[in-house]
């Protein structure tokens, strides 16, 4: 059953075509990467459909409801959460509090709060850090803390924006596993723009290719890998045997 | 990883925005057109275009050392409006003990406070770049605070006034203009193309306008960003020191005149767009143009008022100022 | 099963303190009870000082809320100040209504000013510099709106009518009459727990949120412009309560008492002194600035054989004001409040 359905997402900026045509559906339960090179739209597209930035045509709908241009908080509430490519902590805030902060967003006692969000701090394995200033975490502890702001409001869609990028590959595997999980025991259907390839085949179901503002192909993995299409894109020129 | 555009190049600026120009052209004419049937007089009018347009290119001159201030250090200078003050007193001050003609105090009042800015630069604001702007904002402000305080203490409340040698009043476009009044514009629009020429045309001109572009980048390309700090903040306060000396034959110098020429030099920066010096001179004849034709527009309120409200639309509507940001 | 971290991950830093709000509340109950008996002891002289003091506190109590823990720094802050001084000078004068119920008129005037400034700085997306900048532009119009309005009686502004007998109902009573410090003291006191319940509630923790990372605050779910403005509301209102309390104290009140810029520097100088987005810094910066207006007020009095030139001279306060004001912004950032905690903390 689809839960997003994107249509015809389009964007300019200042005459430039960022975002063109853009439209896929993802079922729910179900793992969409997004994946381009430089300059594709992956983040614009990504923005448009979070409610960050308010499309010039197109539509986006949750789980039947029509949430095209909603402000983030709204898109919130209709069940749709995101997280930050650069890490965005309330600095002066304890990991805690940050998620505190998240889970009372979404309504509910103070009391109860506290304690949803020590819940949901274990279950990104972030119980180490519970109670350290977010400011100057290391860069896995600042991802994970994006996720569990981004889980407090418990969404159905999940929207990450290069959850991998700055860290190493010991810890990498972690947060991959972490993301499964979520799949798998919370229901929670994912859709992340990702570079890392690895990532990318290991999660996605289905993999959606964007170049130069515009959709490639949307397909399984394995298949999209292999396009010529895609390849060139990619590198810019014949594609070579070994890859 | 960011979302850099791939395609087509952006279309390059035009160099001199004609359309914005002439639409700001065409609001101060209503303005004047409006302002005739409110007070009914061709002559009131007149006078009060001709002043404004002489008024403005003093504002113009102070807010150029304003916006370029804030161009090149990106910090929101609060104490300019006081370092003319000092310029007003230190011109009344020369005059009044050695009967130095005015225009003569002009050029010492000029290196004086380039040397002031220079040193405040480097002592006190050095230790600030860098910082929240408004840790920044508040220790101009407290420099503010302290210069004209001290003008309060060590001259007294009382207003003084320079007289200029040979004043009189001048026709012009069938209004009357003090000759103090026609060779401060003069003074300031002189001193506003020799600051267009330094810039555009000479090396540390061209070293200035990098640093305003990109710190980082002037550095890695061996400009003593330190020093270009300096020199552009000893600039910025040697124009409100200039402009202090060309008007002190018009106003009366009181410690507190300085803080109605800082926020007037404020509001033409930001429609003028932080950091555009030619954007400043204009909006600084555009803003004398609003003062004066504001109070004929608004009768029994202040002048002042109108600035506000020109400047209170622009902040929400185009707070990029009229001719955007440059650098 | 949860996700396990690696093991060659550096040690957490020290825990956060929970911020102490309960600790705070009884701190303020006792110093309230430990403050009461101070007119009785203090010479009349005094009286007058302690007054200043909490006057500047309870209206930097105000700025501190929206520039401070809400992040909007406001350099017009006269204006809700003003507006609680002629609100309470118009209704008393001319329609011979009680302070006390001008007061409460003018935190709602006050928050409602606040409410239309903050609606449209935030809609139209105005930050820093200019957000200060429409501040101070909203200030000094309504200053110059009130020089030149008959309804407000212009530049002449209002004095309040002396009564020839005390009145709490018109807030009035002899010169160094306690009473005036006790409301003083009542009133701090009430904007202190005000701000700390807000604070330590949803809103408040909503709030700071938002000033550490809107974008990601928004992406929470938190609707930010709501709590923008209602922290701007309650800063205002605050703030008024000091220019309306200002106006019975002094008994008088014209447009550039209350609108002037001196009145916006008087509101940021105390919090930024003693530690900006902090519960005590107002407070404790006000206690230094005010005695200082004093001390300096004293010397240029009678100054030293050196400094005779200065005698009768305005303007020394001010200059010291300043030279404060970077000293702490150069080497005490966090202001005196602030440094001092940081110090405790690290024990």
């Amino acid at each position: 059953m689809t839960l997003l359905r994107v249509d015809g997402l389009t964007k300019s900026f200042k005459g430039l075509r960022a975002v063109d045509d853009v439209g896929f559906e993802v079922g729910e339960g179900a793992i969409l990467g997004i994946i381009g090179p430089n300059g594709a739209g992956k983040t614009t597209t990504f923005n448009l459909v979070a409610g960050a930035l308010a499309p010039d045509a197109g539509t986006v709908h949750l789980d039947g409801t029509n949430i095209t241009g909603r402000p983030p908080h709204r898109v919130l509430a209709a069940g749709m959460a995101r997280t930050f490519q650069l890490m965005r902590p309330f600095y002066s805030m304890s990991v805690l509090e940050n998620v505190t902060i998240a889970v009372l967003a979404g309504g509910g006692s103070r009391r109860t709060a506290r304690t949803t969000a020590a819940e949901v701090i274990e279950r990104v394995g972030l119980a180490r850090w519970r109670d350290s200033p977010s400011e100057g975490l290391p860069t896995a502890a600042l991802k994970r803390l994006e996720l569990a702001r981004a889980l407090a409001s418990r969404p159905r869609v999940l929207l990450l924006d290069e959850v991998l990028a700055g860290l190493v590959p010991a810890e990498r595997e972690p947060v991959m596993d972490l993301l499964d999980e979520l799949r798998t025991t919370d229901g929670v259907t994912l859709v992340f723009v990702e570079h890392i390839m690895a990532a990318v085949m290991r999660l996605s179901d289905s993999v959606l290719v964007l170049d130069l503002g515009r959709v490639l192909t949307h397909g399984a993995p394995e298949e999209v890998t292999r396009d010529p299409r895609v390849i060139e894109a990619y590198l810019g020129e014949e594609p070579d045997a070994d890859r | 990883m960011t979302s850099a555009p791939a395609a087509a190049p952006a279309r390059p600026r035009p160099p001199i925005p004609w359309g914005r120009a002439a639409s700001v052209l065409g609001v101060i004419v209503l303005a004047i057109v409006l302002a005739y049937v409110q007070s009914g007089s061709g002559i009131v009018v007149s006078q009060a275009v001709v002043t404004g347009i002489l008024v403005g290119g003093v504002y113009g001159l102070v807010a150029m050392g304003l916006t370029l201030i804030f161009g090149v250090l990106d910090i929101v200078n609060f104490a300019h409006g006081a370092f003319l003050a000092l310029a007003l007193f230190a011109t009344y001050w020369l005059v009044a003990s050695t009967g130095m003609h005015p225009y003569l105090a002009l050029g010492i009042c000029t290196v004086v406070m380039f040397a002031l800015g220079a040193l405040v630069q480097r002592g006190i604001l050095a230790g600030a770049m860098g910082r929240p702007l408004e840790n920044q904002l508040l220790i101009t402000l407290g420099l503010a605070m302290i210069i004209e305080n001290a003008l309060l203490m060590f001259f007294g409340a009382d207003p003084r006034s320079v007289a200029l040698p040979g004043d009189r009043g001048v026709p012009i476009l069938g209004a009357v203009a003090d000759l103090s009044r026609i060779l401060a514009f003069a003074g300031a629009i002189v001193l506003a193309g020799l600051l267009f020429l330094l810039l555009q045309r000479t090396r540390m001109g061209t070293a200035i306008r990098a640093v305003a572009a990109n710190h980082a980048g002037a550095e890695l390309v061996g400009i003593d960003t330190r020093r270009i700090y300096m020199l552009t903040f000893a600039i910025g306060t040697a124009c409100a020191g200039a402009a202090g000396a060309l008007v002190a034959p018009l106003v009366t110098i009181e410690p507190t005149t300085g803080a109605q020429f800082n926020i007037i030099a404020f509001v033409v920066v930001v429609l003028g767009g932080m950091g555009n010096v030619v954007g400043a001179l204009l909006s600084g004849l555009v803003i004398g143009l609003a003062e004066q034709v504001g109070g004929l527009l608004l009768p029994g309120q202040s002048p002042l008022l109108s600035v506000f409200i020109v400047f209170v639309l622009v902040l929400f509507l185009r707070p990029q100022g009229l001719f955007g940001r440059s650098g | 099963m949860t996700a396990q971290t690696t093991t060659r991950e550096p040690a957490p830093p020290a825990a956060l303190p929970r911020q102490p709000w309960n600790r705070h509340l009884a701190v303020v109950a006792v110093l309230a009870v430990l403050l009461v008996p101070l007119p009785l002891v203090l010479p009349g002289a005094q009286e007058a000082v302690v007054v200043r003091v909490l006057i500047f506190a309870l209206l930097s109590i105000g700025w501190n809320i929206m520039s401070g823990f809400g992040g909007m720094f406001s350099f017009g802050h006269a204006a809700y100040f003003g507006l609680g001084a002629y609100t309470t000078a118009w209704l008393l004068v001319e329609r011979d209504v009680s302070p006390w119920i001008g007061m409460a008129v003018g935190m709602v005037v006050a928050a409602v000013f606040a409410v239309v400034v903050g609606f449209l700085a935030l809609r139209y997306k105005l930050r820093g510099a200019y957000f200060a900048l429409a501040t101070f532009a909203f200030a000094e119009m309504l200053r110059l709106w009130a020089t030149n309005s008959d309804f407000v009686n212009r530049a002449e502004g209002y004095h309040v009518p002396l009564l020839p007998e005390n009145s709490w109902w018109y807030m009035q009573f002899e010169p160094g009459s306690p009473n005036y410090f006790w409301i003083a003291l009542a009133l701090t006191v009430a904007a202190l727990v005000v701000s700390i319940l807000f604070l330590r509630s949803r809103a408040g923790q909503f709030t700071l949120a938002a000033r550490d990372d809107e974008e990601a605050a928004a992406s929470i779910g938190i609707p930010v412009m709501r709590y923008k403005l209602m922290t701007m509301a309650l800063a205002g209102a605050i703030s008024s309560v000091a220019g309306a309390f200002y106006v019975q104290y002094y008994l008088f009140i014209d447009p550039d008492l209350a609108f002037g810029s001196s009145q916006s520097i008087q509101a940021i100088l105390p919090a930024v002194i003693g530690g900006v987005a902090t519960i005590w810094g107002p407070v404790i910066g006000a206690a230094v600035l005010g005695p200082l207006s004093d001390v300096t007020a004293t010397v240029l009095r009678n100054p030293p054989p050196f400094l005779e030139f200065l005698q009768g001279r305005g303007g020394l306060d001010v200059i010291l004001y300043g030279l404060l004001l970077i000293v702490i912004i150069l080497l005490l950032p966090k202001g005196i409040y602030g440094a001092l905690r940081d110090r405790w903390s690290r024990r």
